[in-house]
């Protein structure tokens, strides 16, 4: 025991000494949950979208009014030239293109039909869905007023439907409280298997493991002695990053708060044990860090916490449930947003401490106190 | 020192044969560059090998498009009309119809457990009432905590209940304004061929910076660094030297990529080949020119790596347009981004594989993305360490 606490005490001097480490270990998380918290938003901000008009009706004119007074839509009126409109579209300058046919007035008044074509730039799906799903609803709208004679037979034999949307746990949709939780995860799960993944490789290349090898030290004790200052280092850069969110994004705290750092705790062994076994393998840091790399973004990427996990395939699904950060994240929103309890997080604990266990022992299974 | 001194001496007659002397130490030092990158088997296996493997595995594995959305569906009346509308959410590749339930008493325990995220609740009696006058009720509640999926499963919910309601009305035969919609650059609104680029940025960025954020950390701890400053190499070709041999690795690493996002993912390359290699040439001495700035400036490698995994991975990944658009950013965090050369990477690729965009389009992110490039090189250059403390 008393080795181990000499260890752990001969770790904290040196990284405390290191006052650049430090001040990266505390200010990188800080400064990036504050910032980055905000970017994380597929918000649809108004499009603009180019209105080919050669019609030039009054028609015509209140279909682009309506249209800007969606709120989904900036128009931009342009000169009729296709190649200015492919340009404009290809060099994203604008979101889509309407083309309004020439007679466009005159076939509304006398066929009572006539076809508007619109161009939409789908490079990024999403956004692409969203517009054309408010571009339609708008014009059927407007399609429905603007033929003379009122609305055609639908709603004549069927009652209108009165759909209302309801959200449940966030009502606010700020998207904020939900992603501060997993940006602070991520941030804290970087640094922390970093620093010990980089520690081992470091007295190696110093050639300093060897002095700790002939010390009659086990390894089970080193594993422990080169854990436990980097799991505090990474619970203090937890918590300060927990007070500010609550501070800074007003995050709510409906459950248990020390309920979360006890899961945090347990999270931390796991997260900073694979840090050390991968260190195991390391020759050198640099090898060191690609591994981390190489772990992290299976961390952060199969978490969830950006896309959903849902969409992915079945063996991708799998692989996600291996990942203590999923797991994590979902116990702080389940406190923290929902205020459930013990009862309603058992099972994602028992999962972060086996996972905890596993890692531990591979990292001491996998250390070598012989060299060469 | 001696031997820089007296060829000093002898006068500009000797300028040529100085000049090639001066070639022959910069070649000498990239040569020994070169040597250190390959001789280590097992980090060039690395390099090499890793990028390739993230790409295809998260290429897989990622798709922002919603889909596989858990449902149920309350409707305390089953009749035809109905049961179209189960039929609708069955069939759609976006939903997975998990339950139809006669009450809603089950929907509060089946959202907190997560086994339901989405429910269309309707009233008793539908079917009667669709044939009545008053307006009939029917609720879309979605689960909000993730409000970025939430909105986009409300608004697809919505559009499936009103297609439904919408076909059940007898359309009047011809009458109605038509809308046809040509859907640009990507037919589909494949995810992919959107996030496979941002991959490749993402991986090229980090790994581009990390290669280069140790090599003069390391130099400075191991002691080498005075070897190097005694040199008559100048702090500029000390940097360049550093930085050719990866560009070289850097452009493989490109290769392979842009190899598996076509063959593999399909992503199409509908502008010009040429313009895509010289673009990504330009992004990999930008990455490089970033982790040559760390490590003038790192005191050791363990803060060089902290601030090149840890100072670049989230923000490139977040601050890019790689998984959310810049253009939904709060606008004080888009001005943020100006300063982050993978989104102009970014633009440039997706412009020229996606769109077919051509220098005509392009050129403002592209003398913004050299911009920054020079100015990074720049930096690395002035805070090279010319003499030890």
């Amino acid at each position: 025991m008393r080795a181990v606490f000499l260890l752990v005490r001969k770790e904290f001097l040196q990284v405390l000494r290191d006052r650049t480490t430090i001040a990266q270990v505390f200010l990188i998380p800080v400064i990036q949950l504050l910032v980055l918290s905000n970017a994380a938003t597929f918000d649809v901000p108004r499009a603009r979208l180019a209105v080919a008009d050669a019609d030039g009706s009054p028609l015509a004119a209140s279909l682009v009014e309506r249209l800007e007074g969606g709120g989904r839509f900036r128009v931009v009126r342009a000169q009729p030239t296709p190649g200015g409109f492919e340009a404009a579209l290809r060099g994203r300058a604008v979101s889509g293109v309407l083309h309004v046919p020439a007679g466009f007035a005159r076939s509304m008044g006398r066929e009572r039909r006539d076809t508007l074509q619109l161009e939409l730039d789908a490079q990024d799906g999403a956004t692409a869905g969203i517009l054309l799903a408010a571009a339609q609803g708008i014009l059927a709208d407007w399609g429905r007023e603007a033929l003379p004679g009122g609305a055609p037979a639908p709603g004549a034999r069927l009652a209108p439907l009165d759909a209302r949307p309801r959200g449940w746990y966030n009502p606010s949709r700020d998207y904020r409280h939900y992603m501060v939780p997993g940006i602070l995860v991520s941030l804290v799960s970087i640094i922390g298997l970093l620093l010990t993944a980089q520690n081992i490789a470091r007295e190696k290349e110093l050639g300093t493991l060897e002095q700790l090898n002939v010390t009659p030290l086990t390894k089970g004790q080193f594993i422990a002695g080169k854990l436990i200052p980097y799991w505090l280092l990474a619970l203090a850069t937890f918590c300060l990053g927990l007070a500010v969110g609550r501070l800074a994004f007003g995050i709510p705290m409906r459950g248990s708060v020390p309920l979360v750092i006890a899961c945090a705790m347990v999270y931390l062994v796991g997260a900073l044990g694979v840090g050390l076994w991968l260190s195991t393998f390391a020759e050198t840091q640099q090898q060191a860090m690609f591994l981390s790399f190489f772990v992290l973004l299976l961390y952060l990427l199969l978490s969830g916490i950006f896309t959903p996990v849902d969409a992915m395939p079945p063996w991708a699904r799998a692989l996600a449930q291996l990942n203590p950060v999923k797991h994590f994240v979902v116990i702080m929103r389940t406190v923290l947003v929902r205020g459930g309890g013990p009862a309603a997080i058992w099972r994602e604990v028992a999962t972060l401490a086996v996972f905890g266990a596993g890692m531990l022992a591979l990292a001491v299974a996998q250390h070598r106190k012989r060299t060469g | 020192m001696t031997g820089v001194g007296t060829s000093a001496a002898r006068g500009p007659a000797d300028g040529a044969a100085r000049r090639r002397a001066a070639r022959a130490a910069f070649a000498g030092f990239v040569r020994k560059e070169a040597y250190h990158l390959l001789r280590d088997r097992q980090t060039l296996g690395i390099l090499l090998l890793m990028p390739l493997v993230q790409v295809l595995l998260f290429g897989f594995a990622i798709r922002t498009e919603v889909r596989g959305i858990r449902v149920a569906i309350v409707d305390p009346t089953p009749g035809p009309a109905t049961r179209r509308l189960r039929d609708r959410f069955a069939a759609s590749p976006q939903y997975r119809l998990v339950a139809t339930w006669p009450t809603a008493d089950a929907l509060p325990a089946a959202f907190d457990a997560g086994t339901v995220r989405q429910a269309i609740v309707l009233p008793p009696d539908a079917d009667r009432r669709l044939a009545g006058r008053a307006p009939v009720p029917v609720q879309v509640v979605t689960d909000g905590s993730d409000p970025n999926t939430g909105t986009i499963m409300e608004s697809d919910a919505l559009a499936i209940v009103r297609r439904w309601w919408g076909d059940l009305a007898p359309a009047a035969p011809g009458a109605g304004l038509a809308l046809s919609v040509r859907l640009r650059y990507n037919p589909t609104l494949a995810s992919v061929h959107l996030f496979v680029p941002g991959l490749i940025a993402l991986v090229l960025t980090v790994v581009s910076a990390m290669m280069t954020a140790i090599t003069i950390v390391r130099e400075k701890e191991t002691g080498t660094m005075e070897l190097l400053l005694v040199s008559p190499l100048r702090p500029a070709q000390v940097v360049l030297g550093k930085v050719l041999p990866y560009v070289g690795l850097g452009m493989v690493n490109v290769g392979l990529l842009l190899l598996a996002a076509r063959l593999v993912f399909g992503v199409p390359v509908r502008g010009s080949l040429a313009l895509l290699l010289a673009v990504c040439l330009l992004y990999t001495v930008t990455a490089l020119a970033l982790g040559i700035v760390i490590s003038t400036r790192a005191p050791t490698q363990r803060t060089a790596m902290l601030a090149a995994l840890a100072g670049l991975l989230m923000p490139t990944m977040l601050l890019s347009g790689f998984i959310f658009p810049v253009a939904s950013l709060p606008a004080p965090l888009r001005l943020v981004t100006n300063i982050v050369p993978a989104r102009w990477f970014l633009v440039l690729v997706r412009g020229i594989m996606v769109s077919g965009a051509g220098l005509a389009e392009l050129w403002r992110p592209l003398a913004v993305l050299a911009g920054l490039t020079a100015a990074l090189l720049a930096a690395g250059i002035r805070r090279l360490p010319v003499r030890l403390d």
